[in-house]
């Protein structure tokens, strides 16, 4: 069915990316479309590491680190002499006086795997057509969020997305709970892989034990939400029911991956949520996990946000409703709740109100200007400057998705712009890119604010700052 | 300030203006007569009011035209006289200091060929010295590629081949680029433009906008925009960037012509040429020509700097306190290569009958014409190559002859 103009540009705003060539005239079909399209969100890239790679990767690399600062520790430690400041001292090297770009050192491994899956991130998002899978594994990777400042986390965080959230994009809420649960970056981030039951085998060697953070946050975030009704009681009991669930350790040969740890594990049966789980291993933490995600709760939690992200900061209950509802019906089948979300009238009506997040508006400027994106590093600065650094959410329940939360950024926003625009080069058409990314939501005001500006990069800058390019 | 090989973080996103375009080369023909020459072009985009800038004080129409916005040669702001018929913006004592010793020139009443009145188009003709906007390399390009290249510029420690070359500077010739590290602010005229369609179109944003950047402005203890003033920022920004361009142009084995750009003389409303925003930004430029004559130290004497914008504005004030796009305009010159001390004009007069279609100041010299007598004479460019590939179709545009010491 073809739609209004104005309604189909609203709606490839809402769910997708900035058009790069001429919008679709089927914009329904385009959407519906990119989720049949298998290759949608999927980054094919030999160079990026597997989980498990990457964390044997960098302990090696740290292990280097170490071995180097020891031997420097030793040789000073045997020539003294060297110690002497060379405060005043005419042998000095002049080209120590000023930093040499050369001698700096080079970036750690973390770090440059870090880089590698950003830039294979923004590349998948500036090539995608409509963009809708994408959007949505930027969604999921929120919702499930891990943070790249925390530990070996840096070098995990690419691998998590690729493994956890955009193998399941399209598949069964349950499978991407359960990748998302079991996955080294997310065991470490939210301190699972050290949790040991207190009456465990270690538990009884070591004096350590039990950490409900993961528990409580699977809980809490990631399926049937804050205020739902459980208990401490239930966390506890779902945290010694994951005990166990933590990481080969690196070093081994085929370490760096998840393993499910008898040894760790707290033996005997628990009751979560007024049920009783029999102690059966790794496989009683996979049924409170699958109890949690056919949970009205969740189902009913995961629809809000969804609505939210997409449609509106306060979306329709009817929306919710509808959204929760698909979910319950279709076990949580997420191809299937995404195309509800694509075919609800509510999601196609509602006025474009909410604030692209920084990282949208980013890649939306690229690619609203066709600027290719050779060096990941100064996308990066921008997402930080803008507040929203990638893979590094302040919290596990990962950035807001409040319009209001972003207000904040606008006027570093203009100071991007202004730059992005000069890096359009002076011959981009300002009318042009406005037509072809806008369209039909172009205000007059906004064609006369255009038309009217002093040069084309100021043309450029203010397009996209103007309220059509900032809201969707 | 420091310069790295890799452009890192912000500076990629930097952009044309500010920025300076160098050709990778010395020119060898200048250097084989013991002479080192330096030409750098300053563009300021968004038209400047050369009538507010260089006043025609002596012009019996002109207090009529401007009424309370007039310069004049008397009072708490008086222009600074430059003969017995013109006088320049208080603004500019620099410029002025400059004039006075003979280091300095202007051309009045000049234009580029283009007639109509976007800046689009306007900047497109400026900058590729074609007669019509289209085209992909600038005449300052392919004025280099005719001048016999010497020594390369050293400098891969400071220079990056600029992704962001502005039109001016663009062409087969190498061309290096240099931006300063401070971020360049949107100018304070994008953002009012910007406030001006958030408060049409959507309140909400206006008013994160305003809080913002009142926040800002406190932080960074710039002046508040009251009165369309552009906020310190821009001011630091102008004398960062011609500092830092002069003191390559210094060096030895440093670039020997370049390009500049700056933004937000598009003044519309409040056009301020005494106290407002126009008199803030001429003393940002006046700042940066006297950062350019003390970054280049000796070699200032050998230089010549020439600000030129893509057209004027009108010769009477609009209903909002400012001007709109215009023609003919002025052409700052300054450098101790220069016979200076000269105002160089075939004056039309501001009688109604005499502006170009009873609007605009007439233009009665081509711009074309200045910039060849400054390619020809102190480059050492070829005249048949300037008329023929640097400003094609200028055959009947002579040099302009004399502008050199």
């Amino acid at each position: 069915m073809a739609l209004p103009r104005a309604q189909s540009a609203i709606a490839l705003n809402r769910f997708g990316f900035m058009p790069k060539a001429a919008a679709p005239t089927d914009a329904r079909g385009a959407l519906l479309a990119d989720l049949d399209n298998p290759a949608a969100g999927q980054i094919n890239n030999s160079d990026l590491l597997s989980v498990g790679e990457a964390f044997r990767a960098l302990v090696a690399f740290r292990q280097e680190e170490k071995a180097e600062r020891l031997a420097k520790a030793a040789a000073l430690s045997s020539n003294p002499s060297e110690m002497v400041a060379p405060a005043s001292n005419d042998s000095v090297k002049p080209d120590m006086a000023k930093p040499d770009v050369a001698a700096r050192p080079m970036l750690g491994v973390p770090q440059q795997i870090y880089l590698k899956e950003a830039q294979a991130r923004f590349d998948v998002a500036l090539a995608a057509e409509t963009g809708f899978v994408e959007r949505l594994v930027w969604f999921w990777s929120n919702h499930f969020c891990v943070s790249a400042d925390k530990g070996p986390v840096r070098a995990l965080c690419g691998a998590f997305e690729r493994e956890a959230i955009r193998s399941h994009v399209r598949g069964k809420f349950f499978d991407m709970l359960l990748a998302v649960e079991t996955h080294p970056a997310m065991l470490l981030y939210l301190d699972n892989a050290q949790s040991i039951g207190p009456n465990s085998f270690a538990g009884q060697r070591r004096n350590k034990g039990l950490n409900e953070n993961l528990a409580r946050e699977i809980m809490e975030l990631h399926t049937v939400g804050v205020r739902s009704g459980y208990s401490q009681a239930d966390v506890t009991n779902f945290a010694k029911v994951i005990t166990g669930w933590s990481v080969v350790p690196p070093r081994q040969p085929e370490g760096g991956v998840f393993i499910f740890n008898p040894r760790q594990h707290e033996p005997g049966a628990e009751r979560v949520l007024g049920r009783d789980y029999a102690d059966n291993g790794f496989e009683q933490g996979r049924s409170v996990l699958l109890t949690l995600a056919r949970s009205p709760a969740t189902a009913k939690h995961v629809a809000t946000k969804l609505a939210r992200h997409f449609v509106a900061d306060a979306p329709p209950q009817s929306l919710i409703d509808l959204l929760a509802k698909r979910f319950q019906d279709t076990d949580g089948d997420l191809k299937e709740v995404s195309r509800a979300l694509v075919t609800a009238p509510e999601a196609w009506n509602a006025p474009a109100s909410k604030l692209r997040r920084p990282s949208e508006w980013l890649v939306d400027s690229m690619r609203a200007l066709s600027l290719p994106a050779p060096n990941v590093q100064p996308l990066l600065n921008v997402q930080n400057l803008l507040g929203e650094p990638l893979w590094r959410p302040p919290a596990p329940n990962g950035f807001s998705d409040d319009s209001a939360a972003w207000m904040d950024g606008l006027a570093q926003r203009l100071d991007i712009a202004n730059n992005l625009a000069r890096r359009a080069g002076p011959l981009t058409d300002p009318e042009t890119v406005a037509e072809r990314t806008l369209g039909p939501l172009l205000s007059d005001e906004t064609k006369q604010t255009l038309a009217r500006a002093e040069s084309r990069p100021q043309a450029i800058a203010l397009l996209l700052m103007a309220p059509e390019f900032q809201r969707r | 300030m420091t310069f790295s090989a890799h452009l890192t973080t912000r500076r990629e996103l930097l952009v044309t203006s500010g920025a300076l375009f160098a050709w990778a080369y010395m020119p060898r023909l200048a250097l084989s007569e013991g002479r080192d020459p330096r030409f750098l072009v300053i563009v300021l985009r968004g038209a400047l009011d050369g009538l507010a800038a260089v006043a025609p004080v002596g012009d019996p129409d002109w207090v009529r035209l401007r009424g309370s916005d007039a310069l004049l040669i008397s009072g708490d702001t008086a222009a600074l006289p430059l003969d017995n018929f013109f006088a320049l913006n208080p603004a500019m004592p620099n410029l002025y200091r400059m004039y006075k010793a003979g280091q300095a020139s202007i051309v009045h009443a000049v234009a580029s060929p283009y007639r109509e009145r976007s800046h689009f188009d306007g900047q497109d003709v400026l900058e590729s010295g074609l007669t019509r906007p289209g085209g992909d390399t600038g005449w300052l390009n392919r004025a280099l590629l005719s001048l016999q290249p010497g020594e390369r510029v050293r400098g891969k420690d400071a220079f990056a081949v600029g992704p962001i070359t502005p039109l001016l500077a663009r062409g087969p010739a190498p061309v290096l680029s240099w931006t300063p590290s401070r971020l360049q602010p949107a100018s304070n005229d994008t953002l009012s433009r910007l406030l001006d369609l958030y408060q049409h179109t959507d309140p909400g944003l206006a008013k994160a906008l305003q809080e913002r950047t009142a926040l800002a402005a406190i932080a960074s203890g710039g002046m508040q925009a009251s009165e369309g003033r552009p906020a310190r920022p821009v001011l630091a920004y102008f004398n960062e960037a011609a500092s830092g361009a002069a003191r390559f142009m210094a060096r030895p084995d440093g670039p020997r012509v370049g390009a500049l750009a700056f933004d937000g003389w598009d003044t519309h409303s409040n056009e301020g040429a005494t106290h407002g925003r126009l008199s803030v930004l001429l003393g940002a430029l006046d700042g940066a020509l006297a950062a350019i004559e003390s970054g280049l130290g000796e070699a200032w004497k050998e230089t010549v700097v020439a600000v030129v914008t893509e057209f004027g504005r009108t010769a009477r004030i609009n209903g909002t306190e400012g001007t709109d796009h215009g023609t003919g305009t002025v052409a700052l010159l300054a450098g101790g290569a220069l016979k200076g001390g000269r105002v160089v004009a075939d004056w039309p007069s501001l009688a109604d009958n005499a502006l170009y279609e009873n609007r605009d100041l007439k233009p009665t010299t081509d711009l074309r014409a200045v910039m060849k007598g400054i390619l020809r004479d102190h480059l050492r460019a070829d005249e048949r190559v300037l008329a023929s590939t640097v400003f094609p179709g200028s055959e009947h545009v002579k040099p302009l002859a004399g502008l050199l010491a």
